[in-house]
């Protein structure tokens, strides 16, 4: 036998395609969206060292210095008791990231196993909880959390008031089973969910090994998007006191009150609180939209 | 059609009892009731005898069940019982405020088509130029403000450059009708705003996804001319979904406007709303969450209707 080994390996030039860092190739391909990560970013940082970067205690009154302009002692203002606005504006990121992330991580989390149960299963079971779902859709979500704090009170856990998220997180239970429901209805019918079954895999294996991983995009979507929504309605409830109570820095509460009585006077008492509401609600809309059009064109909210 | 319609119309009942059942019992869980709020108001000690006295009046001492078909009874034939607070019909307290609310909800939604039509219309036919993205930026910033404080923001400044401040009493449209817009138009566009963004994102994506289709290129390549393209045969059948986004939105309007209210001191639905639930005024919180969900069901049927009407392909069964 001869030796049909070459002697020299065959040069083939691969085209050696670049593999970017996913990070990077968002940041590319989606400016917007990540101006808006950019902005979660730093307000998580903010947020977290809230301690360090803020220049004064944000519950400590000072009744010499009360409802005083933006300086340069107090960037923007003082309040009614004199307190600093900057540094509450700042603790006010951790209450709304807080309460935010939360009540959207749960709401989603129930929807979606409701949804891919409902879908799963069908036949009646699927019937009586569309009906359900169909009621809690049947109001405002503004009705909904206020029906739902009054209710159940406040029931504070290590600083959050859990009543509060589940008044926060209710409204979006339904519209993230309605989406994942619809997602899991088409992967229902794959031939590999026949194979699972065949299989003999129980139900729940079936639902959370073979079908939760194929809803994970619209998952992620609609959890970015429904921080944007929580924050706001955190801040909507609050506004009418019935969200975060004081003396705890929230951007929402800020606005209400004694803000309320003399915004016509020391403007600068709503100004910030509301730029950083809407600030923190924009960067989530904008980051949400563009990880839709990364991940998943097709999902409509 | 008309079987379907029929059908519809009869799978409402459920959805609309359902939410009966839940907002009748939910009251009732919660601690304290009307009795108690309104005699204890003075803060005066109030012997138990009054107590279960006013009670047995307002009928609370009845077991749960009694109660709520002898309410649910009386809605069936158009009785929404009596106010516990103030006694008058439920029907004529909310009848009083549902003007305002309604006009509100009418001119946001006015405002919100004006601005959406042409804006979505214009991103999408320059999808991921500059105009697409400042539009984008406009209206995900519509989304992002909180329309309370949009509203209080409008009052600072009417009040820096026009000393405006937003007036105590409602006037009629009917009595009054430059007063009315005058006092109307500001909360309309404060809420219009956050709106106009939903209707605007909602236009752009449907038109582009319309542009897609087969007919039209056909359209092009028969000649027309794109603006015509994109008028008549791409914005017609790109309406359906926008159409559904401003039906909800306008349909959450009606109970939604709760905190814009607050700040325009405007007496509508959202406040009473409000009021009731502080009080704990049963009957008059069952009314008002029926005739939202009545609303919103009824706005999403006619949605479903109209969708036969302008798209002649779609058949319901």
């Amino acid at each position: 036998m001869t030796d049909i080994t070459p002697d020299t390996a065959p040069a083939i030039t691969y085209k050696v395609r670049k593999r970017r860092h996913p990070v990077i190739a968002f940041a590319l391909e989606q400016p917007l969206g990540s101006i808006g990560l950019v902005i979660i970013v730093l307000m998580m940082l903010a947020a977290i060292f809230a301690d360090v970067v803020a220049p004064y205690d944000p519950l400590q009154t000072n009744y010499i210095a009360i409802m005083q302009a933006p300086s340069a002692d107090h960037w923007m203002g003082t309040d009614d008791f004199g307190r600093d606005i900057f540094s509450r504006v700042i603790y006010g990121a951790r209450t709304a990231l807080a309460v935010g992330f939360i009540a959207s991580l749960a709401g989603c989390s129930i929807g979606a196993l409701i949804g891919m149960v409902s879908a799963y299963f069908g036949g009646w079971i699927d019937t009586v909880i569309q009906r359900l779902m169909d009621v809690l859709l049947s109001f405002p979500i503004i009705v909904l959390a206020l029906a739902v704090v009054a209710v159940l009170g406040k029931n504070i856990v290590g600083g959050i008031d859990i009543n509060l998220i589940i008044a926060i997180g209710l409204p979006i239970i339904p519209k993230v089973a309605r989406v994942v429901r619809s997602s899991t209805l088409s992967i229902r019918e794959l031939p590999y969910i026949d194979a699972a079954r065949a299989a003999g895999f129980s139900h729940s294996r079936i639902v959370l090994r073979h079908i939760m991983p194929n809803v994970t995009a619209p998952f992620l979507i609609m959890l970015t998007a429904y921080v944007a929504q929580a924050i706001l309605l955190e801040a909507s409830l609050s506004f009418l006191g019935l969200g975060v109570t004081e003396p705890t820095p929230a951007w929402g509460l800020m606005l209400s009150g004694s803000a309320a009585q003399y915004y016509q006077e020391a403007p600068w008492m709503i100004i910030f609180p509301g730029i950083a509401i809407s600030l923190a609600v924009f960067a989530f809309n904008l980051f949400g939209d563009a990880l839709r059009d990364w991940l998943d064109p097709k999902v409509r909210m | 059609m008309l079987a379907y319609t029929i059908r519809r119309i009869l799978l409402m009942i459920p959805t609309l009892f359902g939410v009966a059942v839940l907002v009748f019992f939910m009251l009732r869980v919660m601690p304290g009731d009307i009795v108690e709020t309104m005699l204890r108001e003075g803060g005066g000690n109030i012997p138990q005898h009054v107590i279960e006295q006013e009670r047995a009046r307002l009928g609370l001492d009845r077991p749960l069940y009694v109660q709520f078909f002898s309410w649910f009874g009386g809605i069936l034939q158009g009785d929404f019982g009596t106010s516990m607070w103030t006694g008058r019909p439920v029907i004529h307290e909310i009848g009083s405020r549902l003007e305002l609310s309604l006009q509100v909800a009418l001119m946001a939604t006015l405002l919100a088509v004006l601005i959406a039509l042409p804006l979505g219309t214009l991103a999408a036919i320059f999808k991921n130029t500059l105009i697409d993205h400042v539009i984008r930026v406009i209206s995900i910033a519509g989304l992002a403000v909180p329309s309370f404080w949009l509203g209080m923001i409008i009052i600072l400044t009417l009040l820096t450059f026009y000393s405006w401040i937003p007036p105590l009493t409602f006037v009629s449209i009917f009595d009054d009708p430059w007063r009315n817009l005058s006092q109307l138009i500001w909360p309309a566009m404060a809420v219009g705003y956050r709106y106009s963004a939903v209707a605007t994102r909602m236009t752009r994506s449907s038109i582009l996804e319309v542009m897609q289709e087969d007919y039209i290129r056909t359209a092009r390549a028969k000649g027309v001319y794109e603006r015509l393209v994109v008028a008549r045969h791409g914005m017609r059948n790109a309406l359906l979904p926008v159409i559904t986004v401003i039906g909800l939105e306008f349909a959450f309007l009606i109970g939604g406007l709760v905190v814009t209210e607050q700040v325009f001191n405007l007496n509508g639905i959202g406040r009473l709303f409000v009021q009731a639930t502080a009080r704990g005024d049963y009957t008059m919180v069952q009314g008002l969450v029926l005739l939202v969900a009545v609303t919103f069901i009824l706005v999403n049927f006619m949605i479903d209707m109209l969708y036969a009407v302008l798209d002649p392909r779609i058949r319901y069964k």
